[in-house]
């Protein structure tokens, strides 16, 4: 009889990077919360929020904004005593959430991320400009003065591009992309 | 000449300039030939492994197979390009059966992973493949008395966990003596700066950075340098914010090391992108400037 994979193993089925990630081994020792230089801005640490994951609180887990604060920094990942790939775990939970349109109100990273995503797959190179309306709308007045005033000062350095890059075998590019994934996956 | 593949990466194209133009002018000085592979597209950054990560191993692949098309080395200038294309190579190489999807994918573009080039990171290139010796015998202004900040960030280093400097690495410190500078004691070096959360979470990362540039300025830093196109993005241009933010007063300029390098060996900093910052490196770099040397090029 086929078992329905419980939580901590759906999460591991996306996270190739660490195949065998074994998040199950976690001791708990908090050598990750102890590191992360983000742990005060989240809603739960990293030691709580794989104890949530293999406790199985799914809903809890996906509400939180642990994983979307994960700066990518590695910093847990190479201290880690049991050799669990912490932030490769949260990436597989951006993925998990991504993937189930699931995930706590209010958060930029989501839906920054696929508009990237967008990008990319159109012109095959990053364009800074199309993803400001992605995270300028949630911003206070005070941050959209002073988010302007730094993008203003940078344009007159010219280091902000006025029209989008983009390569040159674009058709080649977009057919390896629909041998990826299927046609209307990413629209 | 040794010759590399070069992948500058989306940043360099305009963010950071500078860092694309230090670092074709000091590596051509030091008798090394970058070539840019030929249609490149975006790493992927790390949005691109947030959605798909099957995908985003694709699209690095890419950038890969025309490396190996060239059969060069390949090196990113850029932490984030530089560990998405070390980890996808390893990858690739590790599991056949993915390599085999990819190559299906790949073949729409008529290229082929194979994973038979190395992958470097810009400093890497510095540090080992050129080497300090080298780089003394070429120098022509040592940069004497500057106090710089090394600060390596997250991921030249990280995840690499069989790497023998992962938690106190001395190379940037040891280059930065090469070029004559004085390479200060930097406790929060490795310490993230929260570039990649600027956006996504401005709050942590704002006080991340604030953290680094208050940590160079206790240890007596005058400039910052930098390997990495985010963090000097977040560490600059950024710093007019943290001081509104939390009341600060921060004028510290960041710059990328080859431009430091660029200056020791006598290139003028117009042509190294000094200028273009947000916080002028002018005040403390201009006495490093040889205006006989700017007029003999």
């Amino acid at each position: 009889m086929a078992t329905i994979p419980d939580f901590t193993q759906e999460v591991s089925n996306l996270l190739y990077a660490a195949e065998g990630n074994p998040l199950k081994q976690c001791i708990q020792c908090g050598t990750c919360s102890g590191t992360c230089p983000v742990a005060g801005y989240m809603d739960h640490t990293p030691r709580r929020l794989i104890a949530m994951v293999n406790a199985g609180f799914k809903e809890e887990v996906l509400a939180s904004n642990t994983f979307w604060y994960c700066a990518s920094c590695y910093h847990c990942t190479v201290r880690c005593p049991s050799g669990i790939d912490i932030a490769e775990a949260m990436y597989a939970l951006k993925r998990y959430s991504i993937w189930k349109n699931h995930y706590k109100e209010g958060l930029i990273g989501p839906v920054f991320s696929e508009t990237f995503v967008k990008t990319i797959v159109k012109s095959g190179r990053s364009f800074e400009p199309v993803l400001a309306p992605t995270y300028i709308f949630s911003y206070g007045v005070r941050e959209f003065l002073q988010e302007a005033f730094t993008a203003t000062s940078l344009m007159l350095k010219g280091r902000i591009p006025v029209l989008p890059s983009r390569i040159k075998r674009l058709e080649n590019f977009r057919q390896m992309i629909g041998r990826i994934i299927p046609a209307g996956g990413l629209s | 000449m040794k010759e590399y593949a070069y992948f500058p990466g989306c940043s360099l194209e305009k963010m950071a300039l500078p860092y694309n133009l230090s670092t074709l002018e000091s590596t051509r000085k030091l008798g090394v030939e970058l070539k840019e592979l030929e249609d490149w597209n975006c790493c992927g950054a790390t949005a691109y492994f947030h959605v798909d990560e099957l995908l985003a191993n694709t699209l690095v692949a890419r950038n890969l197979a025309m490396a190996e098309k060239m059969g060069l080395d390949l090196v990113a200038p850029c932490s984030g390009c530089f560990k998405n294309m070390y980890f996808t190579n390893l990858h690739l190489k590790k599991d056949p059966e993915l390599a085999e999807h990819i190559n299906f994918a790949l073949e729409e573009d008529n290229l082929h992973f194979s994973g038979n080039i190395g992958i470097r990171h810009l400093i890497e290139l510095f540090v080992y493949d050129i080497g300090f010796e080298e780089i003394r015998s070429k120098i022509f202004h040592p940069l004497n008395g500057l106090r710089v900040a090394p600060y390596y960030g997250c991921q030249i280093l990280r995840p690499r966990k069989d790497h023998e400097d992962v938690e106190q690495p001395r190379f940037f410190e040891d280059l930065l003596s090469a070029i004559g500078a004085d390479p200060i004691d930097f406790p929060l070096k490795l310490r993230c700066c929260g570039g990649s959360l600027i956006i996504t979470s401005r709050p942590a990362a704002l006080s991340m950075a604030r953290n680094l540039i208050q940590n160079a300025i206790y240890g007596e830093a005058v400039v910052i340098a930098t390997a990495c196109p985010l963090c000097q993005v977040n560490l600059e241009c950024y710093q007019q914010q943290i001081n509104q933010e939390f009341g600060t007063n921060f004028s510290m300029p960041v710059v990328y090391f080859t431009q430091l390098v660029g200056l020791a060996l006598g290139i003028p900093p117009k042509r190294l992108g000094i200028g273009a910052e947000l916080v002028s490196a002018m005040p403390v770099l201009s006495q490093f400037q040889d205006s006989k040397q700017e007029k003999s090029q």
